[in-house]
């Protein structure tokens, strides 16, 4: 429900683009952040349209004895791809940054820097897309901020999120906790979002059934750590794919980290979008999946509870952390051969043949 | 995933490994092989291939890498004319990284030249309509295996009268390398491993020069696990029945006389440039094209006025060396230390086809690093 005095305020937005005016800071921005932002996200805090949102201190602190707080940007282009949005991700990614701490996400904000001509209606689906997926993840948007830039200054429509969440005071999750023996856990098939995103730019005049695998992994964490709790190390893996988090795993460990070929999951119709563009599907983004290490006798039970749950259903063990190399990451290839995945230098590029 | 599973199977593999294994020990002497397309060395390193044949076979990374072969001055040449505010310039994705003189592709477009990735030059067309205004050059290089998709990019504007679309054309041609290479004194080589893609469209009766002049056997293979190991196979019988011919591992997509299509529009489109520069390798006759007068509409080089500006290679780096296969990549005085994938040097270290950066992504700790510690490397190239 909207604050009862704000409710009288607000015009219903007549524009159908994006303008200078809706960040002048007059009443065509109120109007904007009342009927598209306010009114979509619907929550008390928000309602109260202060210009900080105000958290009872008690209450987050009968839930742990550490605050996590992140942020992070979206940019991606095209706004919507198969299996997501540009709303739905910026969510999903800050609830699975705070969520891989151990943290219970609970509120967000939500800023957003709007091109001049963008779609009003566009924006909206967008911000109804934030707020499903706030929905599904559990959380609050509970402040924010609009600014409008001339045409050409930001590509459509950028949003930033920073989210806050609370650790209990049990869980000592950090990539500093790896422990040589320790086994490396997926949640699932790799790629997918990278894969997604290059089909929906439509360069490549390819026709594929690949979604993005945008989800929030709270949830999936919290039935992990409900039956272990002392999990080493646990990351989303997103840019940079699995090989980058890996690699950054064993420098911050000092250990080293062995992949097994055969066990890494890819889909099919990744592997041959890979194929076809000389890709490595390791390094390619994903924005749904959990890298986890745990020690080798937690192993079988962590993973027959993500085996249960929707969000890891296709689980399984792909690696295994060594003493040495340390700081680097091998894969055992299905020939037996050993060699490095090591980190991108820059963006991977398409070979040419 | 079809004729892709069924050339990766481990099971199959050792068997080959088992008879490749066998044939070895009949050898008098070790042998060394060269493949010649980066795609080769690509699939080699990235499936630890060396590491499975027996110490008497020593495969040599040979100068099929596109990328890698470009002189700095040609790159040059093309940031030159990304440079031009009236143009877009468009190139496949491995060139962008490739460090001119003072620039790389990457850095130029952060400087503001419209720089575009694409996936064919087709692409180019689509963007030459889509900005009548513009300019746009594609900036082609590879070997005959994109050589056509060029060809056929330039007789459709052609056809289609797209005016405000050129190319600049760094074609290069694999036959003439392979003689410049055989007439290289340092090379010893007992055979090569033949590329797959650039005889699916002029064939394998062009490479009857290697088994009949130089003496050498040649197989033209695919480009998974089971293809190069097939391919190694087929040379090591060869060798053992002192016999020197082409032969054809990559016959599902491989046929003698090559891709007519392919082949008439190169021919409609390209000539034989008198001489090109092959970085590592210097100048050799008759290894490059260039877009025949009748096309001249399309040809940069024409349109535009290029620098045309010969840089030398840095003092430190050997990739001449290591593109003819005398030093392996690790020998180079500048190899994981000045350059490195981050601050290559050498092209080798640029492509993750190059011999240096497949080594140094893949195998620096396999082959160089034998003390287990990436701190190490120093000491050890210090030796």
């Amino acid at each position: 429900m909207l604050h009862n005095s704000l409710t009288k305020s607000y015009k219903k937005v007549r524009d159908t683009h994006i303008t200078l005016a809706h960040g002048s800071g007059g009443k065509a921005m109120r109007d904007l952040i009342d009927n598209i932002f306010v009114n979509t996200f619907d929550n008390p805090i928000l309602s109260q349209l202060e210009d900080q949102a105000s958290l009872d201190l008690a209450s987050l602190m009968q839930q742990g004895n550490r605050l996590a707080l992140t942020t992070d940007s979206y940019v991606v282009d095209p706004l919507f791809f198969p299996g997501g949005d540009i709303g739905k991700l910026a969510i999903n990614g800050t609830v699975n940054d705070l969520a891989v701490s151990g943290a219970k996400p609970l509120y967000l904000t939500c800023s957003v820097i709007l091109e001049e001509g963008l779609s009003i209606e566009i924006l909206q689906q967008v911000v109804t897309s934030m707020k499903i997926a706030a929905n599904q993840a559990g959380v609050e948007i509970v402040t924010g901020d609009t600014k409008v830039v001339h045409r050409g200054a930001a590509d459509k429509l950028f949003i930033n999120t920073s989210g806050i969440g609370v650790i209990p005071s049990k869980f000592k999750i950090s990539a500093y906790n790896i422990q040589p023996g320790d086994v490396v856990i997926i949640n699932g098939h790799l790629g997918n979002h990278g894969a997604a995103i290059l089909i929906a730019r439509g360069e490549l005049a390819l026709d594929t059934n690949i979604e993005s695998d945008c989800q929030p992994l709270n949830d999936l964490v919290a039935t992990i750590l409900n039956v272990c709790p002392q999990v080493h190390a646990m990351r989303d893996v997103t840019r940079g794919g699995l090989a980058t988090v890996l690699n950054e795993f064993s420098l911050s460990s000092h250990v080293g980290i062995r992949l097994f070929e055969k066990s890494i999951p890819v889909r099919e119709e990744v592997q041959g979008v890979c194929e076809l563009l000389g890709l490595d599907p390791l390094y390619l983004a994903n924005e749904g999946k959990l890298v986890i290490v745990v020690a080798k006798e937690n192993a079988e039970k962590v993973l027959s509870a993500m085996k249960s749950h929707p969000m890891g259903y296709d689980a399984c063990i792909l690696g295994e952390v060594i003493d040495s190399p340390v700081g680097i990451v091998l894969l055992k290839t299905i020939f037996g051969t050993e060699r490095i995945v090591d980190m991108l230098v820059g963006e991977q590029l398409p070979r040419i043949c | 995933m079809k004729y892709i599973n069924e050339f990766r199977n481990p099971q199959k593999a050792e068997a080959l490994l088992l008879e490749i294994k066998k044939l070895s020990q009949s050898l008098e002497k070790p042998i060394k092989i060269m493949e010649v397309c980066g795609g080769h060395t690509h699939s080699i390193f990235k499936y630890g291939i060396e590491e499975l044949l027996p110490t008497n076979i020593e495969l040599i990374h040979g100068p099929g890498c596109p990328v890698c072969i470009m002189p700095k001055g040609r790159l040059d040449d093309a940031i030159s004319i990304s440079q031009n505010p009236d143009v877009i310039l468009t190139t496949f994705g491995d060139t962008m990284r490739v460090p001119g003189s003072k620039l790389s592709l990457l850095q130029a477009k952060a400087q503001g030249a419209d720089i575009r990735m694409v996936y064919s030059p087709l692409d180019s067309l689509q963007i030459a309509k889509e900005n009548p205004q513009k300019e746009v050059v594609f900036f082609g290089i590879g070997f005959e295996t994109t050589a056509p998709s060029t060809a056929f990019t330039i007789l459709q504007a052609a056809e289609e009268n797209i005016t405000n679309f050129s190319m600049f054309c760094n074609h290069v041609l694999v036959i003439p390398a392979l003689a410049a290479l055989l007439e290289n004194p340092d090379l010893q080589l007992d055979g090569f491993i033949g590329p797959g893609h650039v005889s699916m469209v002029i064939g394998t009766e062009l490479y009857q020069f290697i088994s009949q002049d130089y003496h050498k056997p040649i197989v033209i293979a695919g480009f998974e696990p089971l293809d190069i190991l097939q391919s190694i196979w087929m040379l090591l019988h060869q060798l053992l029945e002192n016999r020197c011919q082409v032969e054809n591992q990559y016959s599902r997509l491989v046929q003698p006389y090559g891709n007519k299509i392919a082949l008439e529009a190169m021919n409609k489109v390209f000539e034989v440039r008198e001489i090109f520069e092959w970085r590592g390798l210097g100048e050799i006759p008759n290894s490059g094209l260039k877009i025949k007068s009748i096309y001249s509409q399309f040809d940069a080089e024409v349109k535009f006025t290029i620098p045309n500006a010969k840089v030398l290679d840095h003092k430190a780096c050997q990739c001449g060396e290591i593109l003819k296969g005398v030093l392996k990549p690790w020998q180079c005085k500048v190899f994981g230390t000045a350059c490195t994938p981050e601050t290559p040097i050498g092209t080798c270290m640029v492509s993750s086809e190059g011999a240096c950066a497949a080594y140094y992504k893949y195998g620096r700790f396999t082959q160089v690093f034998q003390n287990k510690s990436i701190n190490q490397r120093v000491v050890i190239k210090n030796q």
